[in-house]
């Protein structure tokens, strides 16, 4: 139970992802026909910091609170990458909601959500199921 | 307090979310993505023999934990500091989206194609349906949605992800721009 910490950090991001209209489909509508530096401005300033913040502790070979040491492996390219990625944007572009806001939407009440998350559920398992057979 | 009301503006809301990525590492070594908890929940309910399920879904139940506390954040937040207000969203998208059809922008998400009465029609269907089971299958075949692979693969420089990113706009620009003008 000591992962149940999480919850913290979880509840924090579902504040921001709320206050910051992310979880709002026409915000996404907006970003896909470039017409609002809302969107961008966000998942770029979040990219500034984070890299930043990798930076610094991999500079300073800072340890995690829990004893282990932070190390951020390199994702290996596989063909995945972009297939996978053009079959998400299609699904983003539609629902309006990648996963962290489909969940918050969820604690916002918005109760159509839940066929969303579960249609979700069934194109992660199905990747699963399929996995073998398609090119990676 | 007023800011508390408001949404609050994109360049106080994007170094929030980037400091996602320090606190989980600094936490536990955690690397920040959302969509490996589908990958979780599929593997601690239905297994069904798959191999790509059949791990020990358990050690990594901090992700379950940090979803929990999304749910928990989207409802506090909406209760007791609600966005009032219709999403500000730019004339162009408002007048674009007009022209589809759309002539009630109150709320999170258009209620005329996307709530339970919608969910019989073909754009409904396509909206919900087909657009979840597109985000669930994607980001786990490209190995990661925004959060792990437009922020924190973008965060430690991963060429994979900057593939991905572009993929994402690839196929979200092709659905907005191809797609909609077809359906709506």
């Amino acid at each position: 139970m000591k992962q149940a910490v999480y919850v913290v950090p979880g509840l924090l991001f579902g504040v921001f992802l709320y206050k910051s209209e992310v979880i709002s489909w026409y915000r996404i509508q907006e970003m896909f026909r470039f017409e609002s530096i809302h969107m961008y401005g966000i998942i770029g300033l979040a990219v500034l910091v984070g890299v930043i913040s990798v930076y610094l502790i991999k500079r300073f070979q800072v340890s995690a609170a829990n004893g282990e040491d932070v190390d951020v492996p390199d994702k290996v390219f596989h063909h995945g990458n972009w297939i996978g990625g053009i079959i998400f944007g299609m699904g983003w572009a539609l629902t309006g909601a990648c996963p962290g806001p489909m969940f918050t939407h969820l604690g916002a009440g918005t109760s159509i959500i839940v066929v969303v998350i579960l249609s979700a559920l069934a194109g992660t398992w199905t990747y699963s199921y399929l996995r073998p057979k398609l090119p990676h | 307090m007023s800011y508390l009301s408001q949404p609050w503006p994109w360049y106080v809301a994007g170094p929030l979310i980037g400091l996602m990525v320090p606190l989980l590492l600094l936490l536990g070594n955690k690397k920040f993505g959302i969509s490996s908890t589908l990958r979780q929940v599929c593997a601690a309910c239905v297994p069904a023999g798959v191999p790509f399920l059949k791990y020990d879904w358990k050690a990594e139940s901090w992700n379950l934990f940090f979803v929990v506390g999304i749910i928990i954040g989207g409802f506090l937040a909406s209760t007791f500091i609600p966005n009032t207000n219709d999403v500000a969203i730019s004339e162009p998208t408002r007048a674009a989206l007009l022209a589809q059809g759309i002539t009630e922008f109150g709320g999170l998400v258009p209620v005329q194609i996307f709530s339970w009465q919608a969910l019989g029609t073909l754009n409904g269907f396509l909206l919900m349906v087909v657009g979840g089971f597109l985000v669930g299958f994607g980001s786990r075949y490209a190995g990661g949605c925004t959060s792990g692979h437009a922020i924190m693969g973008l965060a430690s420089l991963q060429s994979s992800s900057l593939i991905a990113v572009i993929g994402f706009f690839v196929g979200g620009l092709f659905i907005v721009h191809v797609v909609y003008p077809v359906l709506m």
